[in-house]
């Protein structure tokens, strides 16, 4: 089974501070956690039915440590997709790139993403490139109960529980942590993640054309802003627990809430 | 800090100070509270191809020698140095098959040790034999083929969960240490059976058993290194794993420290950050200062030793000596820093306190390494005489 897992690098989620309307980060940064379950899934998949796994990105150089993780975990290969006009390319271009990846890896079965990124949680790259495949997607598995060379049967998490999804492959899916729990690389596994060949594919090897993406992206961040900080609590007095209990009670019921 | 390792090392000391947050920390006050058997984390550091890392690669390890070793058990213990002893026990026990073994011993044993799938354990130690190595009583008594052991050791680390053994026993009474042998002893051999597992004040999560020998006939093919060898076999093993225990104290120390300090700078009294005050910045840089020393001698000592040019026996004794006293003194004044708390088993401070002490004690007692210093000392100030 030729299986794709798709990663993004992200920065650390306390090292990211809000300026003058701008994100920044600083911070070596990591790999996007929800990532960490698509990759040992990828992985159990290759060593349950076999086959192999390609793992796949797309950003700058920085964006490599994300691949190697996956390699050190054991994937079998890396592809980075980037070119430097690329730069604040939105959701609906980082799927365009990734599906035109895929497409250029050819007989690929299944590819697998992390339900969200945590940096902007958008939830969607998984779907959008479904659609620029124009490929079944199953969105939110949390458990592959059976997979074959022609069709997948998951359970999708939803509020309440989950539903069985039958699709046929190649197919499309997003898993969330209840999945599996990811393992830890071996020491092979990382010596040899570090010295691993990625390859590198520019837009025009995976077919995109490169005005839609990067400045030309048709959606634009264009302000950031911190969260309101939380409005401070308030310490009430007393001497005695009874006293405390009186002042509490007087509060709940000013507020209303008793 | 840069400590020049070489870029295996790095990934080695990353991947397992990883493996004790994530895998160990969870568990460390639960398996000290019931003495649970670490075999889990075992199995983590061989999936993770740590638990062999000193073991040659011929024989399914990594081949990184005792530096490598050290390094596993020092973050290990950073977190917990009683679930750090199923590593630090098996390399004590797996040790002397390296270093006196024959081929088919090493083929047989080491791979499976590689991979977790047997611990080992050492044993030289009797009720009556402590500090004193050459009053062993236990008797291997040679019978055509075959020797009968009988007797009894105390105090095995990994004893009960190991599946072989390297145990000294004498093969002529009258002789004493001078016939002095080591066997490996699988367990299950018929006449080999384990006594109570001990309840001790630390290191709880470390089994510590008793092996008992009635009439247990072993073949001499399990001898192991020379008939009649097995003190200076048990001194050598010393020399290569008394730094796995100054590791311990290191990374047991090390670990004091981080929760020492993380504590001091959160604690408020007299409406300041507790760190803000002399006496705990005086204590805390005590710590670190000690801990700096201590692992710089380990460091140095294995590489010395790795490179087997000198008599590492002096160095051995020293990283020994140093590493557990400041560690006995880093964990009190952790527990200082707390205060109140540090009594407390809430706080992990309390058990760093008790884990620490037997780091004085084992594989020679402090006093013992002393004398072991001073010997050779004089060793050297005779040597020289003789050059001048």
């Amino acid at each position: 089974m030729n299986i794709v897992v798709c990663v993004k690098k992200v920065p650390e989620i306390d090292q990211v501070t809000v300026k003058d309307g701008k994100v920044a980060a600083s911070g070596a940064g990591m790999t996007n956690p929800f990532d960490m379950y698509a990759i040992e899934e990828a992985i159990r998949l290759k060593e349950n039915v076999g086959g192999e796994v390609r793992a796949l990105t797309f950003g700058s150089d920085d964006s490599d440590s994300a691949l190697r993780e996956a390699l050190s975990l054991g994937a079998d290969s890396a592809v980075r997709v980037w070119d430097d006009s690329a730069e604040d390319t939105d959701i609906m271009g980082t799927a365009e790139i990734l599906a035109g990846a895929i497409k250029k890896m050819g007989d690929v079965n299944i590819v697998l993403f992390g339900k969200q990124a945590v940096d902007n949680d958008a939830s969607s790259i998984a779907s959008a490139a479904a659609g620029y495949m124009g490929l079944p997607q199953i969105l939110f598995v949390k458990k592959i109960r059976e997979i074959d060379d022609s069709k997948i049967v998951a359970e999708r998490a939803t509020e309440n529980g989950f539903d069985v999804v039958e699709s046929p492959l190649p197919v499309i899916i997003s898993v969330v942590k209840e999945i599996n729990e990811p393992r830890l690389p071996s020491l092979k596994g990382k010596m040899k993640a570090k010295k691993a060949r990625i390859d590198v594919w520019t837009l025009e090897d995976v077919g995109v054309d490169s005005s839609a993406i990067g400045a030309g992206s048709p959606s634009k961040l264009t302000e950031a802003k911190e969260p309101p900080a939380r409005p401070k609590g308030e310490m009430l007095s007393g001497e005695t627990p009874e006293e405390l209990a009186e002042a509490l009670v007087s509060k709940l019921k000013e507020n209303k809430i008793i | 800090m840069d400590y020049f390792f070489n870029e295996t090392q790095e990934e080695i000391r990353e991947l397992a100070y990883r493996i004790a947050v994530e895998k160990i920390k969870p568990l460390r006050a639960e398996y000290d509270e019931n003495g649970t058997f670490p075999w889990d984390v075992a199995k983590v550091l061989a999936d993770a191809d740590l638990f062999g890392c000193y073991i040659p690669e011929e024989y399914g390890g990594l081949g990184e020698g005792l530096l490598s070793g050290i390094i596993v058990a020092e973050q290990m213990a950073r977190i917990c140095s009683g679930i750090a002893l199923v590593f630090g026990g098996t390399l004590l026990g797996t040790y002397p098959i390296i270093l006196y073994g024959n081929e088919e011993q090493k083929q047989k044993y080491l791979p499976k040790i590689a991979r977790a799938e047997s611990l080992s354990a050492f044993s030289i130690t009797e009720a009556g034999s402590g500090s004193d190595a050459t009053s062993i009583r236990t008797t291997a008594i040679p019978d055509g083929d075959h020797y009968v052991l009988n007797g009894t050791k105390q105090w095995v680390t990994n004893g009960g969960e190991a599946a072989i053994y390297t145990v000294v026993c004498i093969t002529d009474k009258s002789r004493g240490a001078r016939s002095a042998t080591a066997f490996l002893i699988e367990d299950g051999a018929p006449g080999f059976s384990y006594g109570k597992k001990e309840n001790k004040m630390g290191i709880r999560a470390s089994a510590t058993r008793e092996l008992v020998f009635e009439d247990c006939r072993v073949h001499k093919n399990q001898v192991l290194g020379k008939p009649g060898h097995g003190i200076r076999l048990a001194m050598n093993t010393f020399n290569m794993t008394r730094p796995v225990v100054a590791a311990q104290a290191v990374g047991l120390a090390q670990g004091a420290l981080d929760e020492a300090l993380a504590y001091s700078l959160q604690r408020e009294q007299f409406g300041n950050k507790i760190f803000n005050f002399q006496s705990i910045q005086n204590m805390l840089a005590d710590m670190a200062t000690s801990i700096e020393s201590a692992r710089l001698l380990l460091y140095h000592t294995c590489r010395l030793a790795e490179e087997g040019k000198v008599d590492v026996t002096k160095l051995s004794a020293m990283s020994k000596l140093l590493a557990s006293d400041m560690c006995m003194k880093a964990t009190v004044d952790a527990v200082q820093i707390f205060g109140g708390y540090g009594y407390m088993k809430e706080y992990p401070v309390e058990k760093m306190f008790r884990d620490a002490k037997i780091t004085q004690i084992y594989e020679g007692t402090n006093q013992i390494q002393r004398l072991i210093i001073a010997k050779e000392l004089q060793k050297e100030f005779n040597r020289n005489l003789k050059n001048v």
